[in-house]
């Protein structure tokens, strides 16, 4: 993988994007009664030829980020450039251009590929609609890409249906191949396969960016995947990016609070430290992003909130000691070494608790 | 992109020899066709369908063998000695004559073809014109989908008989106008559910995916949403059929659909009115045939929306098991 | 004499001890337009009381068919063998019989807790239904076990939870309903069925460490079903590796995970990142896609996919022999018992095993794995 602190190339910058979905009433005349903020106010680079990871759970705008970043729809505010061009305010007609430059890799290899086409005309899909080659020269072109993503060429004219689930992926990456482009945004790319066929997208993912020199923007829940394929990791938290840093220091010095608990839930495959782990217990369930929090966002969760945090919103900043690049956005960031309160205690209490009260 | 770096990426793949087929999948046409192979009643739908159209076709060589025009008025050997139409099963006349002395199997023949046109051309024009406007109305949504979902409202709230009647007797009747009549009140009934089907279709991330490739709207629309509404299209365009042909039987019938002498199915119903039992052959045969064809249309699109359905695997799944 | 007589009572005790659930040769199959879908082909497995067993297999292992079919969930399938829960067959008895086991006596969690939950009642409704289906609890005594269960399961707010119906609530706080319907009447066995697959990580955490104390505490056993190896290795006591509807694999947690002998185990911990190898290092994915269950590969069917297959493979089909490697360690494969292990040497010794043993390997191989590559999965 490329060292991206060498090259400090940006492919793309995203300035406060902001996606806000209206909810409306009425059944004749529709009034806005208030707005999903599924984005609010998000900044991050891209640099060329690194892998960014982007992580959170469900509903924290992870993937309406990838959309805001792909313009699959209008932004409600913010500034998104790519390779020097302002796709911000472009209109569909006027993206069109730019859609050779990226591409996106969706979570659903079932949902994501029209059932009722053929693969050859699938994977020629941009080839047609940019023009860019027709016929038999199409033709040759799609088999060699489903060659290259490690499908047989003779099956040009099945349907997805006659696919696995691995196999249909492969056709999605096949089909985000053929215009060339620089950035390839992966929604999840691996999230909906069976773990063996995990491993092969991933390889597959990580050689061809290898051999085309691309750029990933890699969204996912799985902690251990996104540390596995990322160079840098930002993580979110309902709408807002609470911390960025290289792969190495996020997963060893996590800052956020967060982030911590993030990292102490996942489960690692490793009966020895998956026994050992004290997870961080988080209260209650992630809030609407409807009415966020005010302050820090994650502050109706967090073991370490001080009244400040529901006053003040903290921005993205580098802490004293940080390796450059990692930024973490709270007022108390953990140390490195400091412990959070535990999940397991609480928990065998409330059991106990249980078993005491109920009749046998 | 070069390919020559192919083996190196595909390297940790197994080599795929393309002598070795894999096990075939199958289409959605191809499992319609075989769940409906298993159903008897769709089966018998279609021959009867089949047997209707080939009635259809066969009309001038049904008048060549009898030798009786399908307007002719048989004066000598159509009726018997005091004038009165022949019963079925007479001499040279299968199914009887009528008042006039015709031929009611040829004329049945004829009305065939009447029924047979008018039903498929002015389902074919309701399904493009319901398809595109549903898939505009659901696509786009917002206000176009507003106005365009309202006319449909209303076309399918209309008194449409009345409609007709007023329509065919201001324009005159004549066959083009009485197909255009049927396909202006039906569109609606197929445009709302392409509508429906175009607004959930949209969400789907296959759209999102050709959006994100840079495909225009009008590509979205007909190339990636369209296949995929062939399913209900068809079996409502197969239910739609014979609604049209009872249509034109009523326009007929009430004498603004299909001018006389030219037979059609309900016009032939309506120079029964009056006979009563003593020549019941005047009415049960044409009514036995309109039945036969709107029965047998109604079943195969029952049969083709079963088949088409994934979820019906169960009901499938039994049939296989005693028929095994 | 005393410590004596304690180790006798002991010894019999162990003799005496039979596994909460055996089963037996259990084979699953179900009529389909395509052919015969062989889901399960001759499982056998026990669960001891109070022991977690986590069953581990891509989809199509046919891991949640054999869960489904001793609750009597799949009809309309042909089934075959035996599964004998607390001394009591449960193939062969009647659907009333099975109701009154299920719940009360095996509990089951689903992926999905709206499949399992009625979208029209309210969920303490539902959950004082279930207890009161199996006990004479009064309605008000069972509604208020139900508050008590849902502020086990920690939703807050559980005697304004009860009123909720099951489309008010999130995904984990559906699926933390349905854990306390299945805890309700404390049962023997809770069969999970990747119970937090569909839930965020802090949730997912939440909840197995919440099942994890309630079985220390009510000495249940369970039966995790899960793609996770995650899960596995945090909860299971045992380990059992299923692939095309048999057992590839049963052993320890630690066996599987450090010392595994099936090729199939070793691949599936290849795929993972940061499992036991290094972080950063290059995953080893298993070739292929899973078999078709329609028409399993001869053999051992995971032949296709092995990079260590042999021509006994393709003929002959490895039964569960014991292994070097663990305690009730067993493994379904023709490679030498003491063939233990991860990583690149046991590979070079597994592969060198492979090509000396009963000559080459065969030439019929990559034709084989073409054909599963290009298999049709059609749902």
């Amino acid at each position: 993988m490329p060292d991206p602190a060498a090259d400090g190339d940006i492919l793309l910058g995203a300035e406060d994007i902001v996606k806000h979905f209206p909810i409306k009433e009425g059944i004749f005349f529709k009034h806005q009664v208030g707005s999903v903020k599924a984005v609010d106010g998000v900044s991050l680079q891209v640099r060329r030829g690194e892998t960014l990871g982007l992580v959170g759970e469900t509903g924290c705008g992870k993937s309406t980020l990838a959309r805001c970043i792909m313009r699959l729809f209008p932004l409600t505010s913010g500034h998104l450039t790519f390779d020097g061009a302002d796709l911000s305010t472009l209109s569909r007609s006027g993206m069109r251009p730019y859609r050779r430059g990226m591409q996106m890799i969706f979570q659903d290899p079932y949902g994501s590929l029209n059932s009722r086409r053929r693969v050859g005309s699938i994977i020629g899909d941009p080839l047609a609609i940019h023009h860019v080659a027709s016929g038999a020269e199409r033709r040759k072109r799609v088999q060699g890409l489903m060659e290259v993503v490690g499908l047989n060429p003779e099956h040009y004219n099945r349907f997805p249906a006659e696919f696995s689930g691995g196999q249909r992926q492969r056709i999605g990456v096949a089909r985000a191949l053929a215009l060339h482009p620089k950035l390839i945004v992966c929604d999840e790319p691996v999230s909906a396969l069976d773990v063996s066929i995990q491993a092969q997208i991933i390889n597959l993912l990580e050689d061809l960016q290898g051999e085309f020199g691309l750029t990933y923007i890699f969204i996912a829940h799985d902690l251990a995947v996104v540390q596995h394929v990322s160079d840098r990791v930002a993580v979110m938290y309902l709408g807002k990016i609470v911390e960025v840093a290289d792969v190495k220091d996020l997963y060893s010095t996590p800052h956020h609070p967060y982030t911590n608990a993030l990292l102490s839930a996942s489960v690692v495959a490793d009966p020895d430290k998956a026994r050992t782990r004290d997870r961080i217990i988080l209260t209650g369930d992630v809030p609407s992003p409807i009415n966020p929090p005010s302050g820090c966002r994650f502050h109706t969760r967090c073991p370490k909130a001080q009244p400040i945090c529901s006053t003040e919103e903290p921005l993205l900043k580098s802490g004293v000691g940080d390796p450059p690049g990692h930024v973490t956005a709270c007022h108390f960031p953990v140390a490195e070494g400091e412990k959070l309160a535990s999940e397991k205690a609480t928990i065998l209490h409330a059991v106990e608790g249980f078993l005491a009260e109920a009749p046998t | 992109m070069s390919l020559s770096t192919v083996e190196a990426i595909a390297g940790d793949l197994p080599p795929e020899d393309p002598a070795v087929k894999g096990i075939q999948g199958r289409t959605p046409l191809q499992l319609v066709v075989a769940r409906l192979r298993t159903d008897r009643v769709a089966i018998i739908s279609i021959v009867v369908i089949l047997l209707i159209i080939i009635l259809a076709i066969a009309a001038p060589l049904i008048a060549g063998i009898t030798g009786h025009g399908a307007t002719d008025a048989n004066v000598d050997t159509g009726t018997d000695a005091s004038g009165q139409p022949l019963p079925p099963g007479s001499a040279g006349y299968l199914l009887g004559t009528d008042n006039l002395g015709r031929d009611i199997l040829v004329r049945i023949a004829y009305g065939a073809r009447v029924s047979l046109l008018v039903g498929v051309l002015a389902t074919a024009i309701a399904t493009i014109v319901g398809v595109v406007v549903g898939l505009f109305a659901g696509y786009f949504g917002g206000w176009l989908d507003g106005i365009l979902a309202r006319i449909m409202d209303v076309v399918l709230s209309f008194p449409y008989v009345l409609f007709a009647i007023v329509l065919v007797s201001v324009f005159g009747s004549s066959l083009p106008l009485v197909i255009l009549v049927i396909a202006f009140f039906s569109f609606a009934a197929i445009g709302r559910i392409v509508r429906g089907q175009a607004l959930s279709q949209r969400e789907k991330e296959y759209v999102e995916a050709a959006h994100s490739l840079g495909a225009g709207n009008l590509r979205i629309m007909f190339v990636d949403i369209l296949p995929n509404l062939v399913a209900p299209v068809i079996v409502l365009a197969t239910l739609l059929i014979p609604t049209a042909i009872i249509f034109e039987a009523t326009l007929s019938f009430l004498g603004l659909g299909v001018t006389p002498p030219t037979p059609s199915w309900g016009n032939m119903l309506s120079d029964a009115e009056g006979v009563g039992f003593q020549a019941w052959w005047f009415y049960i045969f044409p009514m036995l045939f309109l039945l036969l064809t709107t029965l047998a249309f109604n079943l195969l699109g029952d049969a083709v929306r079963d088949a088409l359905d994934p979820r019906a695997e169960r009901i499938f799944a039994a049939r296989r098991k005693k028929a095994a | 004499m005393p410590a004596a007589h304690a180790a006798g009572i002991f010894i019999q005790y162990h003799r005496d001890a039979m596994p909460l659930l055996a089963v037996d040769n259990l084979t699953v199959s179900f009529p389909t337009a395509d052919g015969t879908v062989r889901a399960v082909r001759g499982l056998s497995f026990s669960v001891e009381a109070g022991k977690t067993l986590g069953v581990v297999g891509e989809s199509g292992s046919g891991k949640s068919v054999s869960a489904l079919t001793m609750l009597g969930l799949n009809p309309g399938a042909d089934i075959t063998g035996s599964a004998v829960f607390n001394g009591k067959e449960l193939l062969t008895m009647s659907q009333h019989e099975l109701r009154k086991i299920r719940g009360a006596e095996i509990a089951m969690i689903f992926q999905d807790p709206l499949s399992s939950l009625h979208p029209h009642f309210r969920v303490g409704w539902q959950i004082a239904e279930a207890i009161r289906a199996h006990t004479s609890a009064s309605k008000q005594d069972a509604m208020s076990q139900a508050v008590e269960l849902l502020r086990l399961v920690n939703i807050p707010q559980p005697e304004r939870r009860v009123e909720a119906y099951p489309h008010e609530m999130s995904g984990g706080m559906r699926q933390r309903v349905m854990i306390a319907m299945a805890l309700a009447l404390k049962p023997k066995l809770l069969i999970a069925d990747e119970p937090t697959t569909a839930l965020d990580a802090t949730v997912q955490a939440q909840l197995m460490e919440l099942l994890i104390q309630m079985q220390n505490e009510l000495g249940m056993a369970m039966i995790i079903i899960t793609h996770d190896l995650g899960v596995i290795a945090s909860v299971a006591d045992e380990v059992l590796v299923m692939y095309a509807g048999r057992a590839a694999e049963r052993a320890d947690a630690r066996t599987i995970f450090f010392s595994p002998h099936h090729p199939y185990t070793r691949g599936l911990l290849g795929s993972v990142p940061s499992a036991t190898g290094v972080v950063g290092s290059r995953l080893t994915p298993i070739v292929g896609s899973p078999p078709s269950l329609i028409s399993v590969p001869s053999g051992c069917g995971f032949h296709p996919r092995c990079p260590f297959a042999m021509e006994t493979c393709i003929d002959d089909q490895p039964d569960l022999i014991p292994i070097a490697a663990g305690p009730n360690h067993t493994s379904a494969c023709w490679l030498p018992p003491d063939m233990t292990g991860v990583g690149i040497a046991m590979d070079t010794a597994r592969q060198r095993y492979a090509s000396t043993h009963r000559g080459a390997r065969s030439a019929k191989l990559p034709g084989v794995i073409a054909a599963v590559e290009g298999a049709a999965v059609y749902a």
